[in-house]
């Protein structure tokens, strides 16, 4: 398992880093957009306002210390994804539907 | 078992460049691409703090409301730009103090053009027409560069340096449009920033020592001359429109290439303001160094208020 950024680095005094999330309107989920340093969850969201969303970009913002996130490997990637690749019954088109049938 | 070797990652990552697969922080990628980007973005992140500088000190003396909002607006953007820039690099394991110490040290570079002084208020207008214009140039193409989080931060960038490019074209257009001694102050904004704006496209292309690698690895998607001949081009006929001479008597249409023949660029000037010596080198960098230490105090309370709120949350 890994974090988020393969290499990371813990100077003494530094604030800690976080990914900020933005939902840009109702109905839509949280993403990504970026990440920033500030001292607490707080100062996060605070400074998060003014570096994502200084043009009406968001109406709600998550924010999440970037050492807790985990990522999956990019080298297992294929390895990883492989099973969905063989299933591909999994989608509409692997059917043959004769003309003339609809709304199907 | 066996690592598979060097040449063969090199080959497969070059395979996912030449695909136009983006590169991601946890991919493996070649050590030179990876310093290159490190610097190349931590410069880029320079350039927009060190850029607050030269309009940051017009905001006090801006001539209305309006334009001072406007001011202040664009030069947040700009600390904006470089926030998203340091977060970028250091996606590629960059340490973002120690990057940030690189600049107030002297050692980083940022562009040059932010070492030139601004003399008048037309500098705010000319700054924003050619020296955003220029970056703009510079930034389009680099939406589509191959490291994801450098793309990405680009597209925000390009999106909000329109408004600045516009915002300057505004006031430049204002005084062209004004009393002479107005219009005066434009042409001679203009006579100023000219020639240091095409350097903003760095040497030409031949003697360009990054250039071959970066464009291969499509860090770099134009290079310096293409992009400089397309902002002549575009920018020749928005002077002409507002009644302003570009100071360059070489500058001739050329029917030929359907493009606009120039003059030559002074990088004897050039070398010495990237060496250090140009007009506010210096100025600029103690600047810098001032925010810091004496903004040491802030972040240490901060510190130390974030620690007391989470044994107050905790108790």
């Amino acid at each position: 398992m890994l974090t988020i950024c393969n290499i990371f680095n813990m100077s003494t005094n530094e604030w800690p880093l976080w990914e900020v999330f933005i939902r840009s309107k109702q109905g839509l989920s949280h993403k990504h957009v970026g990440s920033l340093r500030a001292a607490d969850a707080d100062m996060a969201i605070d400074n998060a306002r003014d570096v994502y969303t200084r043009r009406s970009e968001g109406i709600s913002i998550w924010v999440v210390e970037s050492k807790l996130i985990s990522a999956s490997d990019p080298k297992e990637m294929d390895s990883l994804f492989e099973p969905a690749d063989s299933k591909v019954y999994r989608h509409p088109t692997f059917y043959d539907v004769p003309d003339g049938i609809s709304h199907m | 078992m066996k690592d598979i070797n060097i040449e063969d990652k090199e080959r497969e990552f070059q395979a996912k460049i030449d695909a136009d697969i983006k590169i991601e922080p946890n991919d493996w990628m070649p050590d030179e691409y990876r310093k290159t980007l490190v610097r190349q973005i931590s410069q880029h992140a320079h350039s927009e703090i060190v850029g607050m500088l030269p309009e940051g000190n017009w905001i006090t003396r801006a001539p209305n409301l309006r334009r001072k909002a406007v001011l202040l607006a664009k030069v947040q953007d700009e600390a904006g730009h470089g926030l998203y820039l340091y977060s970028a690099v250091e996606t590629l394991g960059a340490d973002r103090e120690k990057t940030i110490d690189d600049l107030n040290s002297g050692v980083a570079k940022y562009s040059s053009i932010f070492n030139y002084p601004t003399l008048t208020w037309a500098d705010m207008g000319t700054i924003g027409w050619l020296v955003d214009g220029a970056a703009i140039m510079n930034q389009v193409p680099l939406c589509r560069c191959s490291y994801g989080p450098y793309a990405r931060a680009m597209v925000r960038v390009c999106k909000e340096e329109s408004f600045h490019q516009r915002q300057g074209f505004e006031i430049v257009m204002k005084l062209a449009g004004g009393t002479p001694e107005q219009k005066a102050l434009a042409q001679d904004s203009l006579n100023r920033w000219w020639w240091p704006a095409l350097m903003m496209f760095g040497p030409n292309d031949a003697d360009s020592k990054h250039t071959a690698q970066s464009m291969k690895w499509k860090i770099k998607r134009s290079t310096n001359d293409e992009l400089r001949q397309q902002f002549i081009d575009v920018t020749v006929p928005q002077a002409e429109m507002i009644g302003l001479k570009i100071p360059d008597n070489d500058l001739k249409w050329n029917e030929e290439r359907q493009s606009y023949d120039f003059g030559e660029i002074n990088w004897d000037e050039f070398m010495n303001v990237v060496k250090g010596n140009g007009p506010c080198n210096k100025e600029r960098v103690d600047a810098r160094r001032n925010a810091k230490e004496n903004g040491a105090w802030v972040r240490e309370a901060a510190n130390a208020y974030a620690v007391k709120s989470k044994m107050r949350k905790a108790s």
